[in-house]
């Protein structure tokens, strides 16, 4: 359904450009070429540390940013070209849930408010009281009770305004959501109920997700296929059952041993060094500087995602060699 | 009857609800505001009824007598009771010509602020949520504008276009002219203001799901960013306010304001100032004291709003 080639975000930095030069300056490589497919009704979750361009890739799908190169395309049609008014249709087609539930509803705006706005814009053949039966109906499905609807944001809980801000998204009756954090800022305690609530929505209205997250533990639950990402491009791509059970990258076996496990001997594999800054990109495979199993090869060549079983893409030359 | 319920029965919804909004619950408790909100009302109030209170009509010149020029205040002796505060140089009563001097000063100062918050909210709107070069242009006309005192500006555009127009023209437009002039050279302040809390608004993610939602640019500037802009607007408007009566009295002081019969505060203190040498000290005393104690309470209240709309302290709720 969704379609992601080659897809690329550089932010440049402020005050680095000598365009007298003919110099470009320096630049963020937030995203770097990300190859990436969800099929309809799955849940596609991507995971990697914080700044790997996660974000990022989820604000380009949802075209709230321009990619600075490569392709996007819902189902056939490319959209990553489409701007202003052409927009339009797909708005009602692609829907984001946001990480923080404080900033994401509109304060002034009662909840009533919040919900019907993009109802009648999108829907405009609906009249008033079928407008305000669907939201309620809405509501409804994502456990918010429509008496709520008179009242402000402020008046509500993180897990309450969460489950609004879904609802808001779900008003228009998408076919992808892209959630990015959606439970991150959430309490523990409320975080299963709104990872249920996405479930429900998911089975009801066969969904599309494209889930954007750090925890591992929510991926494994709630994940079809996962994508783990490593400073703009995605190393690891895989069924979520096959990627817990035979992770392959050294990057995701090492993501994967640092999850705390209660039970037997548990020695987390350590990685060396830091993240590189995205600013300047390690040539070659971006993940050698703190590779245990980086060789010269890895140094000079980009490695790309090459499947290793069905449905298992690894971009890594040692699996590729048989080094591991 | 209940005490509860015969408290209800004058204290209608919307009562209850502004004692329990955070400007009503501060108002309640803070003295000097009250004083300063009960003035501020009884001068708007007098203002605004002048032709009713005052007991004369200072524009009306047969009702003025050269013979009664120059008579002191009531509560001085050889005064004549008929006037309370007195009589200025041509006669004419003093408190008719404050009450109405009063109104043309209110009047003043509100329109121009409300001109300058029309251009510097549209301004500081765009240049914050548009960014990039529409920013940058508006930003420097502001800047440019700015680096040219109020005054000078008013004094050459009112100069000019006395000369140029003539003075009875002048006079008859005169309180337009003082109107747009002033308001259209304190805009940059409500610009800046704007686009200083739209900036910090357009950040947040209310505004990336209403443009996933695919709502239109006008519609996400003034139906979601500009509500949640607007409490810093109200804080610098009655600083504006205050500086805009201000600017006007400093003008009609020096001859570029209201003529002399139609007078505003600063007119009428500026008509008097010539006789407080010879003794006179009421023609231009008791209309200072006036334009004083209006500027003040404005400043006051503005004080107060800015700390209880303080966005630091308001975050909160």
């Amino acid at each position: 359904m969704l379609s992601v080639r080659g897809l690329a975000k550089r932010f440049p930095l402020a005050g680095t450009r000598r365009w007298w030069r003919g110099d470009e300056g320096l630049a963020v490589h937030a995203v770097n070429g990300v190859d990436l497919e969800a099929r309809r009704g799955e849940a596609l979750c991507v995971v990697g540390e914080s700044g790997c361009g996660k974000s990022t890739l989820a604000r380009l799908v949802a075209r709230l940013i321009d990619p600075s190169a490569g392709e996007i395309h819902l189902d056939d049609q490319r959209i990553d070209t489409l701007h202003g008014r052409e927009l339009w249709p797909l708005r009602q087609r692609v829907q984001m849930i946001f990480q923080n539930p404080y900033a994401s509803l509109n304060p002034r705006m009662t909840v009533q408010q919040t919900l019907l706005e993009p109802v009648r814009l999108h829907r405009s053949s609906l009249s008033q009281s079928e407008a305000q039966e669907h939201i309620e109906q809405v509501m409804r499905s994502v456990g918010v009770d429509p008496s709520w609807g008179a009242r402000y944001p402020h008046e509500f809980s993180g897990g309450q305004r969460q489950r609004i801000s879904i609802a808001r998204a779900l008003s228009v009756s998408p076919e992808l959501v892209i959630a990015d954090e959606p439970i991150s800022a959430l309490d523990v305690s409320i975080q299963a109920q709104v990872l249920n609530v996405l479930m429900e929505a998911q089975a009801s209205a066969s969904l599309t997700y494209l889930f954007i997250t750090h925890d591992l533990s929510v991926v494994e639950h709630f994940g079809d296929r996962v994508a783990v990402m490593y400073l703009g491009r995605i190393c690891e791509l895989a069924p979520a059952r096959s990627l817990f059970s035979g992770a392959r990258h050294p990057y995701t076996q090492a993501l994967l041993s640092a999850i705390p496990r209660i039970r037997g001997q548990h020695q987390p594999q350590k990685l060396h060094g830091e993240v590189p800054t995205p600013v300047h990109s390690p040539s070659g495979c971006v993940f050698h500087g703190r590779c245990p199993l980086a060789n010269a090869r890895c140094r000079e060549q980009i490695p790309v995602l090459r499947e290793t079983q069905p449905g298992h893409t690894i971009a890594c030359h040692a699996v590729e060699e048989g080094r591991d | 009857m209940g005490i509860a319920a015969q408290s209800r029965w004058w204290q209608p919804r919307w009562w209850q609800r502004w004692r329990s909004s955070p400007l009503g619950h501060s108002l309640g408790r803070d003295r000097i505001a009250q004083v300063a909100l009960a003035v501020l009302l009884l001068m708007a109030l007098a203002a605004v009824f002048a032709p009713v209170l005052a007991p004369f009509d200072p524009y009306d010149p047969r009702s003025i007598d050269i013979m009664n020029s120059e008579l002191p205040p009531a509560w001085v002796d050889d005064a004549d009771p008929q006037f309370v505060l007195g009589t200025d140089a041509q006669g004419r009563d003093l408190l008719s010509a404050i009450l109405y001097g009063l109104r043309v000063s209110l009047l003043i100062g509100l329109c121009a602020v409300m001109l300058q918050a029309l251009i510097g909210i549209t301004v500081g709107l765009s240049a914050g949520y548009l960014g990039g070069r529409v920013d940058v242009i508006l930003m420097r006309a502001a800047d440019i504008q700015l680096s040219y005192s109020t005054m000078m500006v008013a004094i050459i555009v009112l100069a000019v276009f006395r000369t140029a127009f003539g003075a009875q023209l002048y006079s008859d437009l005169a309180v337009l002219m003082l109107i747009l002039v002033i308001g259209i050279a304190e805009w940059p302040q409500y610009a800046r203001t704007v686009r200083a809390s739209v900036l910090a608004e357009k950040q947040k993610e209310y505004i990336d799901a209403a443009q996933v939602l695919g709502y239109g640019r006008l519609r996400i500037m003034f139906r979601h960013i500009l509500p949640n802009a607007l409490s810093p607007v109200f804080v610098i408007s009655t600083v504006q306010v205050a500086n805009a009566i201000i600017s006007e009295a400093s003008l009609s002081f020096l001859g570029l304001g209201m003529p002399v019969n139609r007078p505003s505060l600063g007119s009428l203190i500026s008509s008097g100032f010539e006789y407080v040498f010879s003794g006179s000290w009421w023609m231009t005393v008791i209309p200072g004291l006036v334009l004083v104690v209006l500027v003040l309470v404005v400043n006051v209240l503005g004080d107060w709003l800015r700390d209880v709309l303080n966005p630091r302290l308001y975050k909160g709720s």
